[in-house]
């Protein structure tokens, strides 16, 4: 077998950042230093190796037979016209798949329904694009071709293509086992005298807002090649994947396998943002395939199934009311969430994913002190949900956020002015909120002081009537969340899924010649782990972090891990990786100490060399002592040398990331158009690693929820058939879409994590919907219109403002009379 | 988005092309830039049996003076009009330039061309609303020679044009200059088809209006001209309140489609905003 294993060997910090001469730490520290990453000469070079990139001789391509309606009973399959096609393999039907397993997402709690996902539609299918047959041939271009010929018989039903037609009184059920279409009814205990609160309120407002439905779509879709070791009676699936350990799991269960039969290797993976975190039907069908058929079978996902059939989020619809003294300060929260979750639950975090997170976290960075929430999760006839960058907070931040500049309006306190009032002081923290989340330290209200600062809130009611006498519009929003990050296993525990995700693990291993490889159980995806990771070991271990490399992502080689997903790396793999390099300069230091009769305490280790602490003429290179353990282990005590290695683990006990984010932004009042002037950006997130990858992925996230809030949803039409599927309808954003982000930071080191970090992947696209909304709604408000829903189409702030103009017509004409 | 099964012929003349496209027979489409068709093909939505390439034949790229007009090789690209510099050729056709940067991204511009746009006839594609507003002569060559075609009843519908299955466009001819003219476009994003495009032209004469074209894309079938908003140019003196009228006229006129994208009534609405804005440019450069 050929070499196999997770991605290449690259060494960190190859190319410093500009002012830090190869070799030394400036300040004596590799941590916060903007190092270039290590992965991007080979992958902006093309030399990356993606799954796609693999075609051993004889590889079968896959290609699928999808529905192509989006409720039927299957009521025949006829594949003889496809079997004749020379070059065509196999056909193969849920019929041939029998003892393999379906997907099964459960949440063990009584709110919670489960329901199967199969692995290919036996009898009956629930969404347009849903797996039916799978064409095997010697070419992607004939399989595509036998897929033609394969012909479907269905008995259509009827079809529930939204959320409000699930749940209008006799709906067609989606799942015979949910006759309601409620898979997930959230109604965490609530604050008693609530009703209460709100009778006696000096202000209630409200806000009802929605959010359309949209998808990862990472660069490289969902592909994967699986194949049969005749030697091992492995299946080895090489898969682009975020958490290769959780793939082995499902697909062991699905096939009925012991883990250690099923080896899955992820090579370079092309972005993920949770698409791939969670298991794809396609992984557990390949893999089914190549040990039913003993041949390696090939399926790349193209754009169009990728924008039908890949797995989908954030549609979701929230009423809310808020309750607030006289002085504004908030006294009440009262909340209405319906998620459309689809047709399917995703294993393992399950349909219930976007509805307990929207719940959970809707309060927020505000000191919200009664509560009151219900969270259903509705199933349609439409693909499955699964976790999105931010997971419900984009929209939970944009229900709250909307509510903030009512009160703003309401008290007469303006939007910094309300917010300032309910956001956690910093002498509040740790803060435990009314869900129970522990906040550590943050700092938002100095956050939205210097956003505000930065986009001139002072001055900007004479600015912005300055723009409306020249006959712009123009507004500017603000966002306040908080991101809480790495879950540990506690927490996930919470949410009784039949796995439980959340410590990671880490080895850290030197050589000979005193190099170090990482093997980690978190899986880099994007986020540069084999530069931040090598800045981790370099500090501890006083080496260059060119001498670091970072081996993930083959579940023979690395430790068991959960992958990268939920901001979790950085805190759960870089506080594992941090122990494990802690625990190995113990060793070198021994060793050190043994060779220079000295303490181990008194011994230091930077730039290379383990010396006396204040004596530097008293030295020794790392690479001697490297050397001695491995290759001259006789000098050495017992329990000293005899390999370099340790292995360390972390539970981290969730770190919470803040930031506010704001935006100014031109309507343009006939065409409807909404044009990015300025996006400014004021986070925390602990001590920065790697703070150029911190800005890379704020600045990502940004991007990802800007298109969320003014271009990209997935559209259905009323039988549920999708009509966007292509980017031609699809609208991901350009950079000339974008305009220049501002970013700032500020640091509130955490003592939760053993580098200080919080976890940040997220934060960037839940801040933007919010902001950009309230920013159009702030213009729109001139001309007495708003707009309630995301994204914000030019076709739909024209009708707002079409409207207001005739509601105050007919309003002076009245006046007149 | 995997094409179905075809083959594939280069072409090593115009003249060549002519007797591959009359040899294939009718299955055979002519591959230029490859920027519509390839995409359609991969969706399987074009399905011909048999490629032509014409993409390398140099003879046929190229932008010419002639007679006071411009002379439009089919294989010149987007780019080339784009970046067309020469003032004896940019005079009286800046409206080229401006357009030029309309269509998709720097990629597609660099590889798409000016007759396969015209020959595709996307009903939003900026160089068919060009034609109709040059008054375009396409030249097509097929098995018996040459013929000039003009543009008026060239755009037949969606993607449907008067050319013949064994011909092709070697050159587009605009026989004369319009200074007066500008072309505004509203899309959601940077380089996606318009929702909505407006191109205009006047031609004016001491106060007087002596001619107009106002080109509507994206809102039917094909591209097509507005003609009351025409008639109501004429003979004007272009005031805001006679620009205004004309700009009303054209939506009135439209029954656009809707989408996801915008209405019937909003694309309706964007016709008159953008033909406002479109008249009121070319109005300024008459």
């Amino acid at each position: 077998m050929p070499d196999l294993t997770g991605g290449p060997a690259v060494a960190a910090g190859a190319a410093p950042a500009v002012g830090a001469p190869p070799g030394t730490a400036p300040a004596g520290r590799w941590i916060g230093q903007p190092l270039r990453r290590a992965e991007d000469r080979y992958l902006l070079t093309g030399r990356g190796r993606f799954v796609g990139d693999l075609e051993p001789s004889g590889t079968l391509h896959l290609a699928l037979v999808r529905s192509y309606v989006a409720s039927a009973a299957i009521e025949a399959v006829d594949a003889s016209a496809a079997l004749s096609l020379p070059g065509v393999a196999a056909v193969i039907t849920a019929a041939d798949l029998a003892g393999v397993a379906p997907l099964r997402g459960v949440l063990d709690r009584p709110e919670f329904v489960a329901t199967d996902m199969p692995i290919l539609a036996a009898d009956r299918v629930r969404h347009v694009g849903e797996p039916i047959a799978a064409v095997l041939a010697e070419s992607a271009y004939l399989a595509e071709d036998a897929v033609e010929l394969v012909e479907v018989t269905y008995g259509e039903l009827p079809a529930v293509a939204s959320a409000g037609e699930a749940l209008a009184p006799g709906a067609a059920a989606v799942h015979e086992a949910a006759p309601g279409n409620v898979l997930v009814d959230f109604t965490p205990m609530p604050t008693p005298g609530l009703d209460g609160i709100f009778a006696s309120a000096a202000h209630v407002v409200e806000a009802e807002v929605s959010s359309g439905r949209v998808t990862a779509a990472p660069m490289e879709g969902r592909v994967c090649l699986a194949a049969f070791d005749e030697r091992t009676g492995q299946v080895v699936l090489q898969t682009s994947t975020q958490v290769p350990h959780t793939v082995r799991t499902a697909v062991a269960l699905s096939l009925g396998m012991d883990e250690h039969q099923v080896r899955v290797i992820s090579p370079d993976v092309g972005g993920g943002f949770g698409q791939k975190c969670v298991v794809a039907r396609e992984e557990v069908l390949a893999a089914a395939i190549a040990r039913l058929l003993r041949r390696t079978v090939k399926w790349v996902e193209d754009r169009r199934e990728g924008l039908t059939a890949g797995f989908q989020a954030r549609e979701q619809f929230y009423r809310l009311r808020g309750a607030f003294d006289a002085d504004g300060r908030m006294l009440g929260l009262d909340a209405d969430i319906r998620c459309d979750v689809g047709a399917y639950s995703c294993y393992p975090v399950t349909c219930g994913v976007e509805v307990l997170m929207a719940a959970n976290e809707l309060p927020g960075p505000y000191r919200v002190q009664s509560y009151r929430v219900r969270s259903r999760g509705i199933a349609t006839n439409k693909t499955p949900i699964a976790p999105y960058r931010g997971v419900s907070r984009p929209q939970a931040v944009l229900a709250m956020e909307r509510l903030m500049d009512e009160a703003g309006r309401a008290t007469g306190l303006g939007a910094v002015g309300v917010r300032d009032r309910n956001l956690i002081d910093a002498s509040e923290f740790p803060y435990r909120n009314v869900m129970g989340a522990s906040y550590d330290a943050g700092t938002y209200r100095e956050s939205l002081a210097q956003c505000a600062e930065l986009l001139g809130y002072g001055d900007w009611p004479a600015v912005q009537a300055r723009a409306r006498a020249e006959g712009r519009l123009t507004g500017l929003g603000l966002a306040c969340f908080v991101e809480p990050t790495a879950y540990g296993t506690a927490s996930f525990g919470m949410r009784k899924m039949t796995i439980v995700p959340g410590y990671e693990q880490a080895t850290v291993r030197m050589d000979p010649s005193g190099s170090v490889i990482v093997l980690a159980g978190t899986h880099s995806h994007g986020q540069g782990h084999a530069t931040t990771y090598a800045q981790i070991v370099a500090d501890a271990l006083g080496i260059d972090p060119g001498r670091v490399r970072l081996r993930q992502g083959d579940t023979e080689l690395v430790p068991h891990g959960w992958g990268t997903f939920a901001s979790r790396s950085i805190v759960a793999g870089g506080g594992a990786v941090a122990r494990a390099s802690a625990d190995l300069a113990g060793q070198l230091r021994e060793i050190a100490a043994h060779l220079m009769e000295a303490a181990p305490a008194d011994l230091e280790l930077a730039g290379g060399m383990a010396q006396v602490r204040g004596d530097p003429a008293t030295s020794v290179p790392i690479g001697e002592l490297a050397r001695t353990a491995h290759h001259a282990a006789h000098l050495l005590p017992d329990g000293l040398g005899r390999g370099l290695e340790a292995t360390a683990s972390f539970d981290p006990e969730g770190t919470f990331s803040n930031a506010t984010h704001g935006a100014v932004v031109e309507v343009s009042p006939s065409t409807g158009g909404v044009r990015l002037a300025r996006y400014v950006v004021v986070e925390d997130c602990g001590v920065m690693i790697n703070p150029m990858i911190v800005d890379g992925q704020v600045a990502g996230g940004v991007a990802q929820g800007i298109g969320a809030a003014l271009f990209e949803e997935l559209c259905f039409d009323e039988s549920g058939q999708p009509v966007s599927g292509s980017f031609v309808d699809y609208l991901v954003p350009t950079a000339a879409d974008l305009p220049e982000f501002e970013i700032h930071h500020l640091c509130t080191p955490t003592p939760r994590t053993p580098t200080g970090s919080k976890g940040m992947g997220e934060g960037g696209s839940i801040g933007a919907p919010a902001a950009v909304l309230n920013a159009v709604n702030d213009a729109l408000a001139q001309v007495g219109a708003h707009v309630e829903r995301v994204p914000i189409r030019p076709a739909d702030v024209m009708a707002a403002i079409t409207a207001a103009a005739s509601s105050d017509q007919s309003a002076d004409r009245k006046e007149a009379k | 988005m995997k094409p179905a099964s075809f083959s594939y012929h280069r072409a090593r003349s115009a003249d060549e092309a002519v007797s591959l496209l009359a040899e294939l027979g009718d299955d055979a489409k002519l591959l230029a830039g490859g920027q519509s068709l390839v995409a359609m093909m991969n969706f399987r939505l074009a399905r011909p049996a048999a490629l032509v390439d014409i993409s390398r034949l140099a003879e046929l790229r190229y932008v010419r003076a002639h007679d006071g007009g411009l002379r439009i090789g089919a294989l010149a690209l987007h780019r080339d009009l784009e970046r067309l510099t020469d003032p004896g050729l940019l005079a009286g056709f800046g409206m080229l330039p401006q357009a030029a940067r309309y269509i998709g991204h720097y990629a597609i511009r660099a590889a798409g061309t000016f007759g396969g746009s015209i020959a595709h006839a996307d009903p939003a594609a900026e160089w068919c609303m060009a034609a109709l507003l040059f008054d375009a002569q396409m030249v097509a060559r097929g098995p018996g020679g040459e013929r000039v075609i003009p543009v008026a009843g060239f755009f037949k519908g969606f993607l449907e044009t008067g050319l013949r299955p064994d011909e092709m466009i070697t050159e587009v001819r605009l026989p004369a200059p319009r200074p007066g003219a500008a072309i505004c476009e509203f899309a959601r994003r940077h380089g996606d088809f318009a929702i909505v495009a407006v191109a205009a032209a006047v031609d004016r004469d001491g106060g007087v209006c002596r001619d107009a074209r106002v080109v509507l894309g994206g809102v039917a079938g094909t591209v097509d001209r507005a003609a009351g908003a025409e008639a109501t140019l004429i003979g004007s003196s272009l005031d805001a309140d006679v620009i205004a009228a004309a700009a009303r006229q054209a939506a009135a006129g439209t029954d656009p489609p809707g989408d996801i994208h915008g209405s019937a009534e909003y694309r309706r609405h964007l016709i008159q905003v953008l033909a406002a804005r479109a008249i009121g440019e070319a109005a300024g450069h008459a």
